[in-house]
């Protein structure tokens, strides 16, 4: 961020490094975010810019790829015009639609990073890197290894720098090829400014060193970082940090150096003849960096000013308040947009029912422990750290071992014994996994999470109950509080259907490393079920209801609440406490079940356009066996498609989008701006939302334009390093980010989010935490505002809103959406549905 | 009954052949045309061995085609079935099939879906070429064939660095192990005075007879099995390429290097074992390979933090096993164990991907921080003495390049004056000279016509030297490599009465695919402005035609089995006499490092990160 500087302050430069790596947790806590978030205090476009030219990325399509989607019409060529004048006037518009169609541009000169220490193989003749990295990656996974070695690292008890420092004074081998590195290490306190001065030299030249060499494997050196800053994300945790990291590089290089030039040679900075280019100089705007602006823009607005022109239509045909009064069920879900189809089927099979959305943590945050588990789990969103505890008890679930990752087949003797005996099992194993697949203890299946009759510890009835400083259970002030929390943010305060599902969603996968990255992202990267029988038995205890009461929510007593998961890979459904119900309630719910399952058919069904393995025009019950089958092959790298072709949040009544068909492109979170007219719910569900949802989906945006460097490449040769990462081989780089398989259907383009609400209410609220309002100012999200009276659009733009005219002015109507589904393989366009 | 197993590499080589030409976006077709032919593979596989097994059993021989013939020299294909064929050609042809219909899906939008199928194809024939020769000839060929197939698989993903120089790394084991096998030959040649046929060595009396005629032959053909057995199983000191073999995508690393190519080492052994039975050191030597090579990687499988590398570990040190069983001559248990350890390893490869999920589950309920293993008991300096040392796999990845690729590069750095100019100023009147000779040989005294051999297969080396650590100028790389050949036919046809058609046998080949490569190399210097050797240009990304026909010439080059070169080759190591050891020594040495310098010449130019396109490419170390 600041121009070079001759003076070297380590704290600070380390600082700033730990900003700039991959932020990715280890993969059991695979939590997406923004991959880019070390340049969200800039504009989207500048930053991207900024990115791509120190650091090398692709930020963008291909112009091919734009100039092709064009073709197709994917990008609008009125839309294209719009933005062209928007950006570059009127007058200019032949000008620039010439280049933006036509003109060939050539690709750009390296990036800044890595320049400097180039000059190693350029000055030197020395390939540096395959000296140091196969022997750094190796230490680094064995000491942080979380229980694929044997053999682990000896010494444990130590931070990792005295570990490496304990074994390389008591042996007589050594990591080291000479003895000047081994001395310093032993010797010395081993400052990295004195390091750097052996090495380098000059001093103005130590901090772009060190970023040249931790980018030279971000992969590793944010995984270090990561564990660093939250030890606790590994269950075996580990003492390292990036210091220790760097510091062992440094000598690892010298011990390099020394072993080639036979301990004669220089330091980098006397061979230097010019200066590298500065890492941190800002970017400037070149005709190529306006011309992907302009394509990306347009790219977007195509879709979104159908989506706005959908809403805009439908909301001046429609009469407000038709809502049905005697409903037969509600139903909550997540935000995710994997329920946003679910929820369509649900209220086409019936239509006296009523459904919202909320992050999928349900507002209760805690830690869970599973019966028999050495360790708590959180399950809400990242950023919280809960107080609370939840236990399991009287689980009835065994756990189902398998012998073939058992690692007595790695030793010598009993491998010999293990190979010609379980080696035909194998054999015969392989063979029906390929013809027959079914779910193994290998597979990672959501309803593993909890016994669906098994007892949970909710409430707290004394506050001295307590475990490791967190408190077992919710009071009952507590739990009121955050039934009402959730109930009042989707406005869900009067009108109580006689049963209000609350489900939650988990995923399953088999040979999947990324499988957390699956599950619900509002809870950790674990399945909800926990949180929704959480709080189903918050709102359906007696006294929580008295105190809502007085808040001004009257809970009929014949309504219960009742929790649920739902499994997006298989589109399963499990329901928890179901004896719990009153009889009416039971028989309704036996009913109710009828339609869940037909819907989680139809769902799947819908699901399976994008399956070149499954025929879409068969039946709905046949699909939906495929998909199961599919949940649990080996071979399946792609056993549902996640948040593939995320695009737009909306916060507002169910009621506003209800007819307009968005595929399954969209966060639905249900707001009522009647229910909170001062915006004060509005502010929590941005602070999650923006976050959460933007994280997603500019996650899945640079893993799929930069799928090398952003994402994780194909997971096909993927190789699991020390049970928290995947590198390719085994003396790669770790890979953050999303692998190809992934994000290969999805479409970049930004998060739209549309809040149903008075503009300037929003505007208010959205100021009120500056870390909110920087993914809006600076663009990394875009915000449109319907105004819940006129209908009016306004766009979000520069600190203000500015109303919006949708170009499209004809959106089709349809009612047969089987027919669509079954003939598109593509994102479908928006239709409102009759 | 014989007489169908030509069938058995026939129908591999059809579906490769159809396989080729099917467009590369037709996924199903591909994948179909594979799950054929494999199949089908396996269905006759299966109904040939049951017809074997419920008649006599005896082994089958069958000398097939003769593809060249001289009146002291026959070149000929043979095919041969016993148990140890069976078992290996059924459990191959299972597990290729099994992998080939896994691969159907886990490969679906994948790039080079089609090169994955044709490789596999491609692998499969040379798979079966080997399991079912006659004789070492035959089994040289598909030698060659998984070679080569498994340097492209290794190499996958072309335009990512680490799979490519993974993959020429593994390419220069793989080589000193095929010239194992072809001094084996050569010797073998000698000993028996014909291409004997595996078949042949069963006969107890025969083998005998010459042994003890001929005792330090019988031990340098064993030798030479032995080495190359022990590279191509990953023995010591050769084990360290085995993990690095896993950068294709799972499948194809879990049925290479799990299961069958890895397991060819034991195949050699198994079938020569008639021969050197009766050689009581080699036994003993094969043992103690075993037996060391057990033991280390055990060590080293243990602290393996990575999944692949750790089942990588693993089975190298089931098969240091296995060669004890071979060497002890527990035939049928050896078999068995290759069978079992084949099945579990492709498996456990396979589902590799799964451990995070449960071995996480595993440490979440039963994780104890104490956890100790054996070797916490040992006394703390020989504990990390030893951990390091597995940890750093006892420096095996680094000893071949100091000891063996290194003094290689230090000599071509002394031949730096070297320029193309210069060497053709040498090259062409030398070469005139000594042709000129050749027709004259009355003129040469004789004592100095005894050296000339010796002296002109040096010249060769050293051209082939300087080819293999030419950084600069690829198009002086190559015509260094042409010319290597040229010197070396001209050293064996001094050598003794030799007939000129022999040298256009050899030649033929080399001047083909030598021109054509010239010409391919320098239109892509004028397109690219500058080829050079120092890094990976990657230009397959940009120029996937060129690269596929050079690919082909630098084949063609290299003596592999698609041009007469290849009999050539064969040819000329009949030629040496067999007391001229340093003579097949430089021939042999040449011969290494000319196959090494042609596919660093492809990897260099064709494969790797695209220099032009940095910003889609991968960083370097992912």
């Amino acid at each position: 961020m600041t121009s070079q500087n001759t003076k070297f302050n380590e704290h600070e430069v380390l600082h700033e490094l730990k900003h700039y790596l991959p932020a990715q947790a280890p993969l059991k806590d695979f939590i997406h975010h923004n991959t880019l978030h070390a340049f969200q205090y800039l504009k989207f476009f500048d930053a991207i810019r900024t990115a791509s030219e120190m650091l090398g990325y692709r930020v963008s399509l291909s112009f091919k790829e734009y100039r092709d989607l064009y073709e197709n019409k994917r990008i609008k060529s009125e839309i294209l015009d719009r933005t062209i004048i928007q950006r570059k006037g009127a007058e200019n518009l032949n000008e620039w639609r010439e280049k933006v169609l036509h003109k060939e541009y050539h690709s750009p000169g390296l990036p800044r990073i890595g320049s400097l220490k180039s000059n190693w193989k350029r000055h030197y003749r020395i390939d540096l890197e395959s000296l140091v990295h196969p022997i750094l990656f190796r230490i680094l996974c064995s000491y942080m290894d979380q229980g694929i070695s044997i053999w682990t690292f000896p010494v444990k008890e130590k931070n990792f720098l005295s570990s490496i420092r304990e074994m390389e004074r008591n042996s007589f081998s050594s990591i080291f090829r000479t003895k000047r590195a081994k001395e310093l290490l032993l010797k010395s306190t081993c400052e990295i400014p004195d390091l750097l001065a052996i090495l380098v030299g000059d001093e103005s030249l130590y901090k772009q060193y060190l970023f040249d060499q931790q980018f030279a494997h971000q992969g590793w050196s944010g995984m270090v970082s990561a564990v660093e800053d939250f030890p606790g994300t590994l269950l075996d945790t580990k003492r390292i940090s990036t210091h220790s990291l760097i510091v062992l590089e440094l000598l690892l290089e010298i011990d390099a150096l020394d072993f080639q030039f036979k301990g004669k040679w220089e330091p980098l900075s006397g061979k230097i003849i010019e200066q590298p280019a500065d890492l941190f100089a800002p970017s400037e705007h070149t005709e190529i960096s306006d011309v992907m602006t302009i394509w990306q823009e347009a790219f977007e607005w195509s879709y979104y000013d159908e989506v706005l022109a959908g809403i805009k239509l439908d909301q001046s045909q429609n009469k407000p308040d038709e809502s049905i009064k005697n409903k037969n069920f509600q139903a909550m879900f997540c935000i995710d947009d994997r329920e946003i189809s679910f929820r369509r089927h649900i209220e086409e099979l019936e239509p006296d029912c009523e459904t919202f959305g909320t992050p999928g943590f349900f507002g209760v945050e805690f830690f869970y422990q599973p019966e028999d588990g050495k360790f708590y789990t959180k399950v809400c969103p990242a950023p919280v750290t809960p107080k609370y505890l939840i236990k399991e008890f009287g689980n009835s679930q065994k756990r189902e071992k398998d012998i073939h990752f058992s690692k007595t087949s790695h030793s010598l003797h009993s491998g010999w014994l293990i190979s010609q005996t379980l080696g035909f099992w194998s054999a015969f194993k392989l063979f029906i996994n390929i013809f027959r697949p079914s779910m193994g203890p290998a597979s990672a299946s959501s309803f593993k999470h909890m016994d669906k009759f098994s007892q949970l510890t909710i409430e707290n009835k004394n506050t001295d109950d307590i475990e490791n400083d967190l408190q077992i259970g919710f009071t009952v002030a507590e739990m009121a509080n955050r039934v009402e929390g959730v109930l009042k943010s989707i406005g869900l305060v009067k009108d109580f259907a006689p049963i209000v599902y609350v489900i939650a969603h988990g995923s399953s996968s088999v040979n999947n490393p990324h499988y957390a990255a699956y599950d619900c992202g509002a809870c950790s990267g674990r399945a909800g079920s926990v949180n929704s029988r959480v709080l189903s038995f918050m709102a359906n205890h007696p006294e929580v209801r008295e105190i809502l009461k007085v808040s001004g929510i009257m809970i009929p007593d014949e309504t219960q609440f009742i929790g649920g998961l739902h499994d997006t890979t298989r589109d399963e459904i499990v329901f928890y406490d179901e004896n719990s119900l009153s009889t009416q309630n039971l028989e309704s719910h036996s009913h109710n079940e009828v339609i869940f399952d037909k819907a989680l058919d139809s769902n799947a069904k819908e699901r399976s356009r994008r399956f070149v393995s499954i025929d879409t025009h068969e039946s709905a019950e046949k699909i939906h066996e495929r998909i199961r089958v599919r949940s649990v092959s080996l071979f399946e790298p792609r056993p549902e498609l996640n948040h593939a072709t995320n695009a737009l949040c909306i916060i507002g009544r169910r009621d506003l989008t209800k007819n307009i068909f968005l595929d399954r492109r969209s966060f639905l979170n249900s707001f009522d701006y009647q229910v909170d007219p001062e915006g004060q719910f509005l502010v929590n569900i941005l602070k999650a939302a923006a976050p959460v949802c933007g994280g997603i989906n500019l996650e899945y945006f640079f893993s799929r334009v930069d799928n090398q460097k952003l994402g994780a490449g194909t997971k096909l040769p993927h190789n699991v390093m020390g049970l928290f990462g995947v590198a390719n081989g085994i003396d790669g780089d770790l890979r953050p980010g999303l692998p190809s398989q992934m994000i290969e259907v999805h479409d970049p383009v930004r998060l739209l989010m549309i809040v149903e609400h008075f503009p300037d209410v929003v505007l208010k609220t959205i100021q009120i935490i500056p870390a909110t309002y920087e993914w809006f100012i600076n663009e990394w999200v875009h915000l449109v505002v319907v105004n819940p009276e006129t209908n009016e659009l306004s766009y979000f733009k520069d600190g203000k809103f500015i109303n919006y005219q949708p170009l499209n002015k004809n959106i089709e109507s349809i009612s047969d959406l089987t027919s669509i589904i079954e003939s598109h393989k593509e994102n479908i366009p928006v239709y409102i549905l009759k | 009954m014989q007489h169908l197993l030509p069938l058995f590499i026939l129908l591999p080589a059809l579906g490769f052949i159809i396989s080729l030409f099917l467009p590369e976006k037709k996924e199903t077709l591909i994948s179909r045309t594979a799950f054929f032919t494999v199949g089908l593979h396996l269905l006759g596989a299966i109904v040939f061995f049951i017809y074997w097994v419920i008649g006599d059993r005896d082994p089958l021989n069958l000398k097939d085609i003769v593809l060249y013939q001289s009146s002291d020299y026959e070149f000929y294909i043979d095919f041969y079935f016993d148990k140890i064929t069976a078992t290996y050609l059924l459990v191959g042809a299972f597990l290729t099939f099994l992998v080939t219909t896994y691969s159907r899906y886990y490969l679906h939008r994948e790039q080079g879906y089609k090169r994955f199928f044709n490789t596999i194809l491609f692998f499969y024939i040379g798979y079966n070429i080997a399991v079912i020769s006659g004789n070492f000839e035959t089994l040289f060929v598909g030698w060659e064939i998984l070679g080569i197939s498994s340097f492209l698989l290794i190499a996958f993903y072309r335009e990512r660095y680490l799979p490519v120089k993974n993959a020429v790394k593994v390419f220069s084991i793989y080589r000193i192990g095929d010239v194992g096998l072809i001094l084996a030959t050569w010797a073998s040649h000698h000993l028996w005075h014909e291409n004997i046929t595996f078949s042949k060595l069963n006969n107890y009396e025969l083998v005998h007879e010459h042994l003890t005629s001929h005792s330090m032959i019988g031990v340098f053909i064993s030798l030479m099995i032995l080495v190359t057995a022990l590279a191509k199983s990953a023995q010591l000191p050769f084990s360290s390429w085995l993990p690095r073999a896993m950068e294709g995508p799972t499948p194809s690393s879990a049925i290479f290097y799990g299961s069958l190519s890895v397991h060819l080492g034991v195949f050699l052994l198994l079938r020569t074992y008639p021969f050197w039975e009766q050689q009581f050191s080699i036994r003993i030597l094969i043992g103690v390979f075993g037996l060391f090579t057990a033991i280390i990687t055990t060590g080293i499988a243990r602290v393996q933090s990575s999944v692949k590398s750790q089942i990588a570990y693993a089975s190298i040190a089931q098969i240091g096993l296995i060669f004890i069983e071979v060497a002890a001559g527990y035939e049928n248990l050896a078999l068995f164990h290759f069978a079992g350890n084949a099945f579990l390893r492709t498996y456990q490869l396979l589902v590799s991907p799964s451990v995070v999920s449960y071995l996480i589950r595993e440490q979440f309920y039963n994780f104890s921080p104490r956890q100790r293993s054996v070797e916490n008991s040992f006394p703390k300096k020989i504990q990390y003495t030893l951990y390091i040392l597995c940890l750093k796999e006892w420096n095996l990845d680094s000893i071949m390049y100091r000891f063996f690729w290194n003094p290689f590069k230090r000599l071509g750095k002394g031949l730096d004056f070297l320029t193309v100019k210069r060497l053709l100023i040498f090259f062409i009147p030398a070469y005139l000279i000594s042709f000129f000779c050749y027709y004259h040989r009355d003129l040469i005294p004789s004592h100095v016509e005894q050296y000339l051999p010796i002296t002109f297969s040096l010249i060769g080396l050293i051209m082939v030297v300087k080819a293999f650590t030419e950084r600069k100028k690829a198009i002086l790389s190559w015509v260094l490599i042409i010319m290597n050949h040229f010197w070396v036919a001209l050293a064996i046809s001094f050598n003794e009465k030799y007939k000129i058609d022999e040298s256009v046998l050899y030649l033929s080949g080399i001047i083909v695919a030598g021109v054509l490569g010239y010409f391919l190399l320098y239109r892509l210097r004028k397109l690219e402005s500058g080829i050079d050797l120092d890094q990976f240009h990657g230009y397959a990304y940009k120029r996937p035609t060129i690269a596929f026909i050079f690919l082909a010439c630098c084949l063609g080059v290299s003596g592999f089995p698609i041009t007469p070169t290849f009999i050539g080759e064969d040819l000329i190591f009949t030629h040496i006499h067999e007391d001229q050891t340093f003579l097949a020594l430089c021939v042999t040495l040449s011969t290494i490092i000319d196959g090494i310098a042609i596919i660093r010449i492809y990897a260099r130019i064709f494969l790797g990160p695209h220099v032009k396109s940095i910003y889609e490419m991968a960083y370097r170390s992912s």
